[in-house]
């Protein structure tokens, strides 16, 4: 039988967003494959130079749909660093917790959604659902469910009340409430080890050799993690630990995933005792209206361990009241990118929806 | 495969089993928005809603959105009044993100957002749309029109504006009360692109500024350190900036659209930033004024803020220029009346040097009528404007005001100026002293004496009574007024004059009665007096300061009866144009006393004798 292309996304059930990839097939193997993230394309680094400093925040969260909020957070964190801006303490550890909120959201679409490719349907709607009351917390402190645009330079646009912390606590119960029912579903199920274990494996050179941070490097054995080799925020001040595992297939990729939800859950449980009572959630960039802040001149750059990997931003600026430059370092760049190109061939046509599920490959995060 | 098999426990083989255990419970789908209706959270951030009594047009929320979803629009119907522009924001719902900076901007506070966020049509202009305080009228919403709850509203960590001024330094009471030194500092440059960086270029300031000074274009320049730039927006309408840039009566900031929740954006000390730092010399070079001579000659009488204006734009314009000044030094009321602590002769220099290095002539102990006959001026030039302003004050005209002691105002400051400057002997200076008025120049003289006495005697002895029944009533300044508070001028707002008491031919004090009205029901001056209620204040001078009036004495009788008169003013047109067509006037013989109006009516004048002469070739 000679060579087929087939067509993987855009508009494809199994894909993860407006991605592509076009397979070159031979029987079941795929002989080779090119990725097209492009379709997301809207230029977000361009269109930054264009904006306020301040009005930045509503395009940025749009570099990753699943997980806004690092984008907000990398950017403000790449301003504070250049502005030298003192942050309030209360916005810091709001900021943290919406960062593992937001990570517990996209780990509970990756961990139910791995029932999409391999048919275990009932796991997809309970991580949707699931997430979908994280979500209604965010909606809850922000006044939107996806794009957030909470974090901004200089802190947090409003306090979080106790009502909302109440929120918290109690979805934080119940959360820890399903994780045996995950793991029985997904962990504990043939289907899953057979289709995963030993599947789709990425070796630590491979993953080095290519910049893979974030599950798809812890995964095989290298304790990688921004939050503790380069501590941002205060996760210095609280107590958790970064699951490895030493296989790189796809199986350990997803049961890090589910291990770190748990860790999230310690996190924002100090977070929220840690966190003192205050008033002031921000302070200005400059002196000014927001049309009219203004960075001084410098750059920085600004990381977080995103659920995919490190995540990052880098901000020049020339002094004025628009950046002058803005580069994101997209997680999912390397996976997603040289990886489907150079470690999809050899994989049957089934493993590559699982490939994109479990190293978590965010199209518009690759073209920015 | 096989390996991985036998590495899950035999024990868990039904592990996946146990979520059967949900098939009997509820489910937790919702179904919207057929069966439920789902309430968003408080601070949701859905459809807008504009409150058009508070809104300004400022288009604020527009420059800030991120999407350019909203633009502003002109309303028909609504009028442009000053602090409001006629048009309100449209937004189109097909670009907005819905990230509430336009909320957090508004400069009123006009502009919320409610928690309506379902809205479905197959009509795509039904999503752009111009909010009103119902809100959208959202099809198949949730809430009735105009029902729905807020949501997304502004809070003080989500101010997106600036409300405080940036500080300006000013030399404390006790020691300027002691000397005539100018009170305000000035801005530094860091200062003054700070305060720069508060505004929010609405414009709304052009439309009430008299000159219609293009304010939101220099403070940009200030912003971005282009004070070249700056100079040359000051310049198109208002060459007396220096002046302007200290005793304006700064309009544009009573109605600065942040001055709607905070305090306005300082732009009289902003302006005076940009004057104050560029060399004078440089001035040629950056305005480039190169006209073309005309070979017409305009006559201008009075070298106040009228004339001065009128002059620096006839010369631009290519005229040959000639001011008739009565007095030894060009300025008029800035150069003889308004105190040095506020503007020092220096300032004004800089102004007059510049018009005079365009070619204006300024002919000074010029008097008309006296040193030169109107008709001759009339005889020698093409067109001729009047600015002669107020020179005259007014009298309460009570029992006693005939007395030496009591004394106008106007004439007083010009005799200090006169004597700081050098060229006059010292004014009397009372050990107590009674001022009666509640405007400008009554804070001026009230001012001016307490610093002659502190100067002679060591102490502040001044009593400030005005009809006005308050501080906001009294048409002076509150800066003006606290500034008098502090240097130890007391007032007594509410009470009118009824006699100068004098005994043995010497002033002793003034009797007064409480005032209960001002003004009447038609807003006309009609002052009620409780007649019972009266107090005295002990005086050995008053001086009286409650107006001032015209004088066309030098004016020939058969051009007086050829003009045309309201209320003491000169009737003209738009462009300073009185009913004789080669004669023009300006100022407060026509708008009454504010330097501001003096050079707006220069600036129409100017363009009025130009269309005229234009028209006659």
């Amino acid at each position: 039988m000679g060579e087929v292309k087939l067509f993987f996304g855009p508009n494809h059930p199994g894909m993860h967003g407006n991605f592509s990839v076009h397979m070159y097939v031979e029987g079941d193997i795929v002989k080779r494959a090119r990725p097209l993230p492009g379709f997301l394309h809207r230029g977000f680094e361009k269109l930054m130079e264009r904006r306020f400093w301040y009005s930045n925040i509503a395009l940025i969260p749009r570099i990753c749909v699943p997980e806004p909020d690092i984008n907000e957070a990398c950017y403000a964190m790449a301003i504070e660093k250049i502005a030298k801006l003192d942050v309030p303490e209360r916005a810091q550890w709001i900021r943290m917790i919406i960062l593992e909120l937001a990570r517990m959201a996209n780990h509970l679409m990756a961990v139910g959604g791995i029932g999409g490719p391999l048919g275990l349907y009932t796991a997809s709607h309970w991580g949707m659902a699931d997430r979908d009351r994280i979500l209604d917390i965010f909606e809850a402190i922000s006044g939107a469910r996806i794009y957030h645009m909470y974090i901004v330079p200089g802190g947090v646009r409003k306090n979080i009340t106790p009502k909302i912390e109440e929120m918290i606590w109690k979805f934080l119960e119940y959360i820890e409430s399903r994780f045996d029912d995950y793991e029985n579903l997904i962990f504990k199920n043939r289907i899953v080890h057979s289709r995963l274990k030993g599947r789709i494996i990425l070796t630590r050179e491979h993953a080095l050799e290519m910049g893979v941070t974030g599950v798809g490097l812890r995964a095989t054995g290298v304790p990688y993690d921004v939050r503790k080799v380069d501590p941002y925020l205060f996760y210095d001040k609280v107590d958790f630990i970064v699951p490895t595992a030493t296989d790189g297939d796809a199986f350990s990729r997803v049961y890090l995933k589910f291990q770190e939800l748990k860790q999230s859950v310690r996190i924002i449980r100090q977070a929220l005792e840690k966190m003192p009572q205050s008033d002031k959630v921000n302070v200005p960039i400059s002196k000014g209206s927001a049309l009219r802040h203004r960075v001084p001149k410098g750059m920085a750059y600004a990381h977080v361990e995103s659920a995919r990997g490190e995540y990052g931003f880098f901000v020049v600026s020339d002094g004025k009241n628009k950046p002058y430059r803005v580069a994101v370092r997209g997680a999912s760049y390397p996976q997603g990118l040289y990886g489907i190109e150079k470690y999809l061939p050899g994989t049957r046509i089934e493993d590559v929806p699982v490939w994109l599920a479990t190293m978590d490959v965010c199209a518009p995060e690759i073209d920015r | 495969m096989k390996q991985s098999q036998s590495q899950m426990p035999k024990k868990d083989f039904f592990a996946p089993v146990k979520a059967w255990k949900f098939l009997g419970k509820k489910p937790v789908t919702i179904e919207v928005p057929n069966k439920v209706k789902r309430e968003a959270s408080e601070r949701y951030r859905g459809f807008h809603i504009n409150d058009w009594s508070k809104c300004i047009g400022c288009g604020t929320c527009a420059k800030v959105c991120p999407t350019d979803a909203i633009k502003m629009v002109e309303v028909p119907g609504l009028v442009q009044e000053d602090g409001k522009l006629p048009q309100r924001p449209v937004i189109d719902y097909g670009r907005c993100s819905f990230c509430a900076l336009c909320v957090d901007i508004c400069t009123t506070g006009s502009l919320q957002m409610t928690r309506e966020y379902i809205h479905i049509s197959d009509d795509p202009e039904d999503y752009i749309f111009m909010p009103t305080e119902k809100g959208i009228k959202a099809k198949r919403g949730l809430y009735e029109h105009g029902k729905a709850p807020l949501g997304w509203v502004k809070d003080k960590d989500s101010d997106l504006l600036d409300l405080e001024r940036v500080l300006m330094e000013m030399v404390e009471p006790q020691e300027r009360v002691r000397s005539f030194i100018e009170i305000v500092k000035g801005y530094s440059k860091e200062q003054a692109m700070k305060e720069a960086a508060r505004c929010v270029g609405c414009g709304i300031c052009t439309y009430t500024c008299p000159a219609h000074m293009d304010i939101p274009q220099y403070i940009e320049s200030i912003y971005n350190d282009d004070l070249e730039e700056g100079l040359r927006w000051l310049y198109r309408t208002n060459p007396l900036s220096m002046v302007c840039g200290r005793v304006c009566t700064h309009r544009c900031e009573s109605v600065c659209a942040i001055g709607n929740r905070g305090e306005p954006v300082a732009i009289r000390w902003l302006k005076r930033y940009i004057i104050d730092n560029v060399p004078l010399e440089e001035y040629s070079r950056i305005l480039d004024i190169n006209p073309e001579k005309k070979g017409k000659s305009i006559g201008i009488i009075g070298s106040g803020p009228a004339g001065l204006a009128a002059a620096y734009f006839l010369a631009t314009m290519g005229y040959d220029v000639t001011i008739y000044e009565a007095a030894p030094r060009p300025g008029g009321v800035m150069r003889y009346g308004i105190p040095k602590y506020r503007l020092p002769d220096e300032a004004l220099d800089k102004d007059i040097a510049l018009i005079e290095a365009l070619g204006v002539r300024i002919l000074t102990n010029m008097k008309v009528g006296e040193d030169i006959s109107f008709d001759e001026i009339a005889k020698k030039h093409d067109a001729v404007f009047l600015a002669t302003g107020f020179g005259l004050g007014r009298s309460t005209k009570v029992p006693g005001t005939d007395h030496p002691n009591v004394k106008q105002a106007l004439p007083m400051l010009k005799m200090i100026r006169d004597f700081l400057r050098g060229d006059g002997p010292k004014p009397p200076v009372p050990k107590k002293l009674v001022v009666i008025g509640g405007g400008n120049v009554a804070m001026d003289i009230s001012r001016s004496m307490a610093r002659l006495q502190m100067i002679e005697y060591g102490k502040v002895d001044v009593h400030t009574a005005s009809l006005e029944r308050t501080y906001e009533e009294m048409p002076a300044d509150m800066d003006e007024i606290e500034e008098a508070l502090e240097e130890g001028v007391k007032f007594y707002p509410g009470w009118g004059p009824i006699e100068i008491v004098i005994e043995n031919d010497e002033v002793k004090g003034v009797r007064f009665k409480k005032c209960i009205r001002v003004f009447d029901e038609n807003h006309r001056f009609n002052p009620q007096f409780d007649e019972e209620k009266q107090i005295f204040l002990e005086a050995d001078m008053v001086i009286e300061a409650i107006g001032q009036a015209p004088d066309y004495s030098y004016l020939p009788q058969e051009l007086q009866e050829k003009l045309e008169f309201f209320r003491g003013r000169i009737k003209t047109n738009e462009y300073g144009q009185t009913a004789i067509e080669w004669l023009f006037a300006g100022g407060d013989i026509v708008h009454g006393p504010d330097i501001v109006h003096g050079v707006a009516d220069g600036h129409a004048a100017a363009k009025g004798i130009d269309l005229y002469l234009s028209s006659k070739e």
